[in-house]
């Protein structure tokens, strides 16, 4: 049996009106739980992945068997305690990890909906998340937690449920798509759609699937999570288990064996048209223009209290614009702190073992629910 | 805590907006928080003070007050406190001019240059003076601008700036300064303490 069948969901009975116009009902949302939610509910903390994440935040990941991919920050006394915290993490829609998205089958016709999948948005994301507030009887988080398009989903909910959450914790995003960031998007979306197997996104109907162009279009935005000197400190011009070069076009460099493999193990695990339409829901997100131009409009409703970071060898997202979002909270009053951390793992870091990082949350956190 | 940050907290009133530039280990604002029911926001440049400050629940940003100070709003704060920090900075005139736009009061402490052993210590050692609160050598301190009570007082008088309150600390020991003591106080105080408004 397939495993992606045996994954918790629930199904949204609300309707949801898209911001593409389209409206939706009935539709999964595939979700994970850690920790145990007490019983003033005042523990639980939702935490937003990133582009190719899922629901499984931390322990082991049933589908890859490997850890959850925010393992070093989330579990029994790690930095998001879960023994302490009551910790919810849903696989967002457009994914392919059990919530409605490109891969879920088209009730009317049977078919794999494809691109026929409608376009959805930052914002359609996290109002379909919030249901899993009123499933769970939550009436206010502790914390909403997310770095990359976790961070945006963060900045969107406080915006749209701005007194939901106590505290909000935007980690290594943006409040709008830079234009290299939309650049580096386009990039894996072209290669994927430049795989023959693609078929206008009808590949599931063929038995096709394109696994190069979608390898590919990893390669090229893993390249963009790590720093030059991280990857120059790693391989350098290491030599691929070989002692001189091939004269071919065989990975010679160790480097380029690495983004090979990055490539292949991921098409095992993730949806090519997902890839699609995660993308462009990150490309469309514009809260300031959401806001009429004035970011901080988007937060003067909220007493949440927010704690920003950034990584200094972050380029993807910059820590000048994750200042821009503190200067956006400070200029409407809000409560912001915000620290941006040494390390030389790029917009990586967020996902890695970073003490001072991993430290500075588990302080925060605690700190704050002590003094409900 | 010491002296001078219980004066500092006893020129500002309960119930306010408050904003620590430099707030180092937070120890000012979770005074001030805890006793006096104030809204406090620190601005730090050390990392490590920063991320020590956010895991005590303390809201700090992370910066460098003579860049970033302009990301606040004109008169957003009813108090910014400058402790001992004005000299460390390439343009102290404007940091002041900054600090009285984000807020109407401002207070702003100096190591006073003017003090007895300082001028002492340069007069017969022929040295740049290193005391308890200026311990650097001249070739690490990150004090680029020192003044002595007795320039500030002036500054503020030619910049049209009004000093509410000033306080002279020597030890544990507090006195207010006047025109008339102003060469006394000069002399005799480590620290100098200012309220001044625009």
């Amino acid at each position: 049996m397939n495993i992606k069948n045996k994954l918790k969901t629930l199904i949204i009975k609300n309707p949801l009106t898209l911001d593409c116009g389209k409206i939706i009902n009935n539709y999964p949302i595939a979700y994970e739980t850690y920790g145990t939610l007490n019983e003033k509910k005042d523990n639980a903390i939702l935490a937003f992945h990133a582009l190719t994440g899922d629901q499984y935040v931390a322990g082991i990941n049933p589908v890859t068997n490997k850890n959850g991919w925010w393992s070093h920050l989330v579990g029994p006394s790690k930095g998001i305690d879960t023994n302490k915290y009551f910790v919810i993490c849903a696989n967002v829609i457009g994914g392919c990890m059990g919530s409605y998205g490109p891969s879920s089958i088209d009730p009317k016709t049977n078919e794999i909906l494809g691109i026929n999948f409608p376009v959805i948005t930052i914002n359609d994301m996290v109002n379909a998340q919030y249901n899993l507030l009123e499933f769970f009887k939550i009436d206010k988080l502790f914390s909403v937690v997310g770095g990359s398009m976790g961070g945006m989903q963060v900045l969107q909910f406080i915006s749209n449920f701005p007194n939901k959450a106590k505290t909000a914790i935007p980690i290594a995003c943006t409040a709008n798509h830079s234009a290299q960031n939309i650049a580096f998007n386009e990039l894996s979306r072209q290669s994927i759609m430049a795989d023959s197997n693609w078929k206008d996104g009808n590949y599931s109907q063929l038995n096709l699937s394109p696994d190069r162009g979608l390898s590919v279009a990893r390669m090229a935005a893993h390249i963009t999570y790590l720093s030059k000197n991280g990857l120059q400190e790693k391989f350098g011009r290491k030599l691929q288990e070989r002692d001189n070069l091939k004269f071919g076009f065989d990975a010679d460099f160790q480097i380029e064996s690495y983004l090979r493999y990055q490539g292949s193990i991921f098409v095992d695990r993730f949806d090519a048209n997902s890839y699609l339409y995660i993308t462009r829901a990150m490309d469309y997100f514009d809260l300031t223009k959401q806001f009429n131009g004035n970011l901080s409009n988007a937060f003067c409703q909220s007493k949440t209290k927010f704690f920003i970071i950034s990584f200094t060898s972050d380029w993807l997202y910059p820590t000048s614009e994750n200042k821009d979002i503190v200067i956006a909270l400070n200029a409407c009053g809000a409560d912001v702190g915000f620290t941006e951390i040494v390390s030389d793992k790029g917009h990586d870091s967020f996902l890695l073992d970073v003490p001072d990082f991993l430290s500075t949350i588990k302080n925060f956190l605690n700190f704050n629910y002590s003094i409900k | 805590m010491k002296k001078e940050f219980q004066i500092i907290a006893d020129l500002i009133k309960d119930n306010t907006r408050v904003l620590d530039v430099g707030c180092g280990d937070g120890t000012l604002m979770k005074f001030l928080e805890e006793n006096k029911n104030i809204d406090s926001r620190g601005f730090e440049i050390s990392k490590n003070k920063v991320q020590n400050c956010i895991g005590k629940g303390l809201s700090v940003i992370e910066g460098d007050a003579e860049k970033d100070l302009q990301q606040f709003p004109s008169s957003s704060f009813d108090y910014v406190v400058l402790s001992q920090t004005l000299q460390a900075f390439y343009n102290p005139e404007k940091v002041i001019d900054d600090l009285l736009r984000v807020s109407k009061k401002a207070i702003v402490t100096i190591p006073n240059f003017g003090f007895w052993k300082i001028r002492l210590h340069l007069l017969t050692k022929g040295t740049m003076p290193i005391t308890k609160n200026l311990p650097n050598e001249w070739y690490n301190t990150p004090n680029l601008h020192m003044c002595s009570i007795k320039d500030f007082f002036n500054f503020c008088l030619k910049k049209n700036i009004k000093i509410v309150s000033s306080l002279a600390l020597n030890g544990e020991k507090t006195s207010s300064i006047n025109t008339s003591s102003l060469g006394l106080k000069n002399l005799s105080s480590e620290l100098g303490i200012f309220l001044i408004e625009k």
